[in-house]
């Protein structure tokens, strides 16, 4: 295969597979997508698994462990999905850990209340979805196909998000209370998490040529506040933004602009939350070589008694 | 005095509970991925298993309570939970020897308890011999590895079992339940058959077996160690924080 065929496919919007020829620039771009996709299920787990052993009845501690169990499963196909493209996930994890790569900075946010799992659900999940259902026609196949699972577990995450909110709205004083602090916090966070403005991003425009991509950061970002204003309607819980107010021209919501100084921040990954996520991370890698050379050490000797018998 | 099947159903539930929250406390910690993803589904499964034992204690006790009430609203000392599940984590060592003599308990008391002649206990039984045959595959299976594995983890793996080792005799069972076994509501013991499966593993390991028995014991009885009181803090916290509230 070669450049014009590799164009030809993507004109005709199909997919390309492991062992098509690719541009180096396209399987970079990838690689770098997908480990960076897979890096923020792995630390997200974090903070909503800090909330398994703290929820409040065993119905949501039961529906919160298979939510961070699923992310485990996305963080896997994932990773295998960058392995179709050459690197391997051990490597990957050493980029994590020693910070060459990143994972989403919305994962730098902390989660002090019961109520920050709902809002993570209904607003992080929900902006993740935005995001990730266009991907499932991703041009590259093992991506465009993990996220068809990835998506469809996904919107289970986001209606149990959506489902504690609710139960918290029409809780107590002190409930609807802490929802709407959840809200305060994550509002902003989950409306940057659609990345920089497009006069501002300057990866969009090749992303999209090569079918990765299929909207604007913009264009997802208007979709979710679209989506996200009338549940919070529904919740009876108001949105931090003074600005936000619908415009019937356009058949749109206008809405104020984040800060994205503090988004770059973020982004950094400086701070005592990213340290954290990622001392957390390379501890559990560390503390688990042991075993993980156990596994290797016994599989080498099972193949050399199979070979002797 | 002889355990009514209440109090039978509680260890049961008990135990599932704290094993399920101890095995969740691994979550984002554990060695792999993949281990990440099979603690989880085991916690779940245990977990499941507990909001059954818990809702049918309800029904026995015929005060209306639900699941939640048992878990989240009784003292350390109400608990009927054997001693070793209450047990910190330790290294993943520890935890799968833990999971080890835990499990082949498991599995034959739920074996034992298909044939169990209250209908609700064999159903649940039935369910959760299956689980428990996976659970023990993935115990075991680890014990060996790590046990025939390399230097260090061999070492590891001896040291966990010899840490879990003392607490192992109340997996067998309480010996106030004599009453409950004659009336075919709950199983024959399965000292005998236990102790088998568990040499097999820890010889297959080529670890050792402790030369002591154990000596361990009161959980059954609501006698815990220090380590359940700190772990119900954590776990009842928010919701005592809020009585009476939904979630």
């Amino acid at each position: 295969m070669s450049q014009a065929e590799f164009d030809a496919l993507i004109d005709a919007d199909e997919r390309i597979e492991p062992d098509d020829w690719m541009p180096d620039d396209y399987r970079k771009t990838l690689v770098r997508q997908i480990a960076q996709h897979a890096h923020s299920e792995i630390i997200g787990m974090q903070p909503e698994g800090e909330w398994i052993t703290r929820a409040p009845s065993l119905h949501r501690k039961a529906i919160l462990t298979a939510k961070v169990q699923d992310e485990a499963g996305h963080g896997m196909y994932l990773y295998g999905a960058a392995e179709s493209l050459g690197v391997d996930r051990a490597e990957l994890l050493d980029r994590l850990h020693n910070k060459t790569q990143k994972y989403s900075s919305i994962f730098n946010y902390e989660t002090p209340e019961w109520a920050d799992v709902g809002a993570i659900g209904w607003l992080v999940d929900g902006a993740a979805i935005a995001n990730q259902v266009p991907l499932c026609r991703c041009s590259y196949g093992p991506y465009g196909r993990a996220m068809v699972r990835i998506c469809k577990e996904e919107s289970f995450h986001q209606r149990q998000g959506f489902q504690i909110m609710l139960t918290l709205s029409e809780g107590t004083p002190e409930q609807k209370a802490m929802a709407q602090r959840a809200l305060n916090r994550w509002w902003w966070p989950s409306i940057m998490m659609f990345g920089p403005p497009d006069t501002d991003s300057p990866n969009t425009t090749r992303s999209m040529a090569w079918g990765i991509k299929r909207y604007t950061n913009d264009e997802l970002r208007q979709q979710f506040v679209d989506a996200t204003v009338p549940q919070a309607e529904l919740l009876g819980l108001a949105v931090p933004d003074p600005d936000l107010v619908w415009n019937e021209e356009r058949g749109h919501y206008d809405f104020g602009e984040p800060d994205w100084d503090e988004f770059a921040t973020m982004v950094k990954g400086e701070g005592e939350i990213p340290d954290l996520r990622i001392s957390t991370r390379r501890n559990a890698h560390a503390e688990g070589e042991w075993v993980r050379e156990a596994a290797v050490a016994y599989a080498e000797k099972q193949q050399q008694r199979e070979r002797v018998a | 005095m002889p355990a009514d099947l209440l109090t039978h159903v509680l260890r049961q539930a008990d135990r599932t509970l704290v094993l399920s929250h101890r095995l969740a406390e691994w979550l984002t910690h554990a060695p792999e991925l993949e281990e990440d993803m099979a603690l989880a589904n085991i916690s779940l499964d245990l977990l499941g298993q507990a909001r059954h034992l818990y809702t049918y204690a309800g029904k026995l006790a015929g005060h209306g309570h639900d699941e939640d009430h048992f878990a989240y609203e009784r003292d350390a000392t109400d608990f009927r939970n054997p001693l070793i599940v209450e047990q910190p984590n330790g290294d993943f060592a520890v935890t799968m020897a833990r999971q080890v003599l835990h499990d082949h308990a498991a599995f034959l008391y739920w074996e034992s308890m298909c044939s169990s002649t209250d209908e609700t206990l064999a159903a649940l039984a039935a369910r959760a011999v299956n689980e428990t045959r996976f659970h023990l595959r993935h115990s075991t299976g680890w014990m060996i590895r790590l046990g025939d594995g390399t230097d260090e983890s061999h070492r590891r793996a001896q040291a966990g079992l010899d840490t879990m080792w003392p607490f192992a005799e109340e997996l067998l069972g309480a010996d106030d339940e004599d009453d409950l076994r004659t009336a075919g509501l709950i199983g024959p013991r399965f000292d005998g058959a236990w102790r088998a499966a568990v040499g097999a593993t820890v010889a297959e390991a080529t670890l050792t077996m402790p030369p002591e028995p154990p000596t361990r014991s009161g959980g059954l009885r609501g006698e815990h160690s220090e380590h359940l009181a700190p772990m119900l803090k954590v776990m009842q916290g928010l919701a005592r924080a809020h009585p009476g509230a939904t979630w």
